[in-house]
């Protein structure tokens, strides 16, 4: 269960693993996605799904190697196991046929946007894709992204590939007449902004909030956002939400609470690592 | 009558609370084989035993204590095993008060039977000599040929697979968190309920009694009911309990360092985040905490607050002492720990900080009206009353309601308003083949009654199954 079938670098700290799970691959959605713990001492921390193949029974998964969990997932090799995967969790994304749609997929979750992006497609819609990241070195899944939408825009914090930020968006929005946008990014700046900039177009905006998650079942409630005024939590009411109605600083504010100590477990585990290896290398000599 | 009647129970050792405070290990240290067979020699065998019409599970009461009254301990063993493969979790955390003890005849002029504590032991013992005791090799009848979905692994789900496998069903359980247990896994502390002894127990189930146990299977998202009776299953059970917490909704609730009582107590037991950074998930307690009201759940949250450190911890609650909940025990046990109580008390608004975290709550005292339809007094706001608590760490443990996971993508399931599973007296619902017992039926209560509810939705399955073949 859950062994990895194929794992590749797609960018520094950008990976992609696929991985068996024939329950997940049979039953997953876009916009639905897994909680996963690796080892009995680990913590379970959600990832949005990128891709199945429900013949191989395979699913796909890209992250950021940002922490201590997903430096440790992003380590094993293929043909090693993942130690527990739970899913599909969350409601499946709402696709129906709504026009031209506009999918913004920012870093890591360029994966699940492109996995959305082709259900948005085959359900018979105009699709404009655009793909961001902090420079062009962190750029992913472009071929992939290009071959599904029928237009695609890359946009670099720094510029140095395509749109330099997103306020190239506004022409967008100007120029044609588009009937829905979906957001997904960990940087929640970001979908902030891709918010602020469609809302005087009255489009509805579709975002995939990613806060702090532990169960990722309900019954927690640490998942809990307000949208519209109204506490929902994420994992069984969400992910995704209209971003015109989300309250943007408590999401932010309640993101922030462990940075201290996921910095520690991350520092310690590197060193500890370290230690362990050179202690290894000394007996060895 | 041979002998004089012994009217005082021999007390169980303890850790005291000026050590346990900074300790996450087992208040209660359970008997010596000598205490227990001193307080099992205090039972008069009654011709009429109420104490066996007090327990769920129908134990056998006067049978297993007379057997270790006379030093017998794989029969005590085999006695309880027979009815119950829970009486380790059972010995600790039942209300035995209100339940098996409550009708004891010595309880009238004296101190009950101690009959959890005597359970306790002879589940510790057995498990600890498995050998010996002879409960690890049972003989089970031959397979009905009969699959039985059991959903969700706490008390009333474990109880249902482990009396439906006795009859020879296969039994399959779907659990969605990665270790098994329900509430005895991630809702009782470790304090209260050693997680190992929770493992030995569904150990047991699994390698003994044969029943599979399938993690990580969030029903409702994974498989629907009729996915999963369209794959053969005969029966289902579901045990989902009522896991989706309550806020007090009051503004400011959604500050950081607000936990619902089930975040805080999935972190420190099913996660020890205690152990952080040796387990990877965090917790983070200040050191001034209010738990707001007074069940168990409060005062097992109030009560790992103190083992985290914090200097200060409140239980606020809006009625007194005399309407709490909560065990008097684990009261006792908490305010010997340092808990302090503010009854009459009601939170009306978390006063956040500058970086959104709580800085205070204000909160409004109370007074008691005429009685409501539970019979308790009602609390009354008292007006002009309005103070401050200075806090930094909120967690609200106002009880839980169903998750809507399984009932939402089961139409033909009929519900109640408060999201609860309607069923009859023998778990049987609306929908053909499913049953359902424990907190997804009453709302939440006691882990003894949801086993009471497995057991007896276990019976009609097996009546049903057995008429059918």
């Amino acid at each position: 269960m859950n062994r990895i079938l194929v794992k590749k670098e797609l960018a520094p700290k950008i990976k992609l693993i696929e991985f068996e799970n024939r329950d997940i691959a049979s039953k997953a959605k876009p916009g639905q996605f897994v909680v996963i713990q690796m080892g009995e001492k680990g913590e379970r921390f959600p990832l949005t799904i990128s891709g199945i193949d429900p013949g191989k029974g395979m699913v796909r998964v890209i992250f950021n190697e940002v922490g201590k969990s997903s430096k440790r997932l992003g380590a094993l090799a293929e043909g090693e196991e993942i130690g527990n995967v739970a899913g599909p969790l969350g409601n499946p994304a709402e696709i129906e046929k709504f026009g031209t749609v506009l999918c913004f997929g920012g870093g890591v979750m360029t994966g699940p946007m492109a996995y959305e992006a082709a259900a948005f497609k085959k359900a018979g819609n105009r699709v404009i894709t655009v793909i961001g990241a902090r420079n062009k070195e962190l750029l992913i899944l472009k071929d992939e992204m290009n071959a599904l939408s029928d237009k695609l825009y890359v946009s670099t914090d720094d510029g140095s590939e395509g749109y330099k930020g997103l306020d190239f968006l506004r022409d967008i929005l100007e120029g044609e007449k588009v009937d829905r946008v979906i957001g997904m990014s960990v940087a929640t700046a970001t979908l902030r902004t891709l918010c602020e900039l469609t809302r005087p177009y009255g489009v509805k905006t579709i975002v995939s909030l990613t806060p702090i998650m532990l169960d990722g079942t309900g019954m927690c409630g640490v998942c809990r956002v307000v949208v519209g005024g109204q506490t929902k939590f994420a994992c069984v009411d969400g992910p995704e939400f209209d971003g015109h109605l989300v309250d943007w600083d408590l999401l932010e504010s309640r993101k922030r609470v462990y940075s201290h100590e996921e910095r520690v477990s991350t520092l310690l585990d590197e060193q500890v690592g370290k230690d362990c290896a050179s202690r290894f290398q000394q007996t060895r000599k | 009558m041979p002998e004089k009647l012994k009217l005082n129970s021999i007390p169980m050792n303890k850790q005291p609370p000026e050590v346990r405070r900074r300790n996450p290990y087992e208040v209660a240290q359970g008997y010596t084989y000598e205490q227990a067979v001193e307080e099992a020699k205090r039972c008069i065998q009654c011709k009429k035993p109420a104490c066996i019409q007090g327990c769920p599970v129908d134990i056998d009461i006067p049978s297993f204590v007379k057997a270790l009254a006379e030093g017998d301990l794989p029969q005590a063993a085999k006695i309880i095993y027979g009815t119950n493969t829970l009486p380790a979790i059972c010995g600790r955390v039942c209300p035995q008060e209100t339940q098996c003890q409550e009708n004891c005849t010595l309880g009238k002029k004296g101190d009950p039977v101690f009959i959890g504590r005597l359970e306790r032991f002879v589940a510790d013992w057995a498990r600890e000599n498995p050998e010996e005791s002879g409960i690890f090799k049972i003989a089970l009848p031959k397979p009905t040929g009969k699959k039985v979905a059991i959903i969700g692994s706490g008390p009333a789900g474990l109880t249902c697979a482990s009396d439906l496998a006795k009859a020879g069903h296969k039994v399959v359980i779907y659990e969605a968190l990665h270790l098994a247990g329900g509430v005895a896994v991630y809702g009782i502390p470790e304090f209260r309920l050693p997680k190992k002894i929770v493992q030995a127990e569904i150990d047991y189930l699994v390698n003994v009694l044969g029943v599979e146990l399938k993690r990580n299977q969030v029903v409702g998202r994974s498989a629907t009911l009729d996915e999963l009776l369209a794959d053969g299953y005969h029966s289902i059970f579901l045990g989902i309990g009522a896991g989706a917490p309550m806020f007090l909704n009051i503004p400011g609730e959604n500050s950081n360092m607000v936990y619902s009582a089930n975040e805080f107590l999935v972190r420190l037991n099913l996660m020890k985040a205690y152990l952080f950074p040796a387990y990877d998930t965090p917790v983070k307690v200040g050191k001034r905490v209010a738990v707001v009201g007074a069940g168990n759940v409060a005062m097992d949250a109030a009560r790992w607050a103190v083992r985290m450190g914090a200097d200060e911890v409140y239980i606020v609650y809006r009625r007194t002492e005399a309407e709490m909940p909560a065990r008097i025990e684990e009261v006792e046990n908490a305010r010997e720990e340092g808990v302090i109580f503010k009854v009459l008390t009601l939170p009306v608004r978390v006063i956040p900080s500058a970086h959104g975290s709580v800085e205070a709550i204000e909160c409004v005292q109370m007074e008691l009206g005429e009685p409501d339809e539970s019979g308790r007094r009602r609390p009354i706001v008292k007006p002009g009353s309005e103070f401050c608590m200075e806090i930094d760490t909120l967690i609200p443990a106002l009880g839980t309601q169903p998750n809507p996971l399984v009932p939402r993508q089961t139409p033909d399931l009929k519900t109640t308003s408060r999201g609860t599973v309607v069923a009859d007296e023998k778990g049987k619902t609306t929908k053909e083949k499913v049953w359902a017992g424990g907190d997804i039926v009453t709302g939440a209560a006691t882990v003894i009654s949801a086993m009471g509810a497995g057991r007896r939705a276990a019976t009609d399955i097996d009546a049903r199954l057995k008429n059918h073949s």
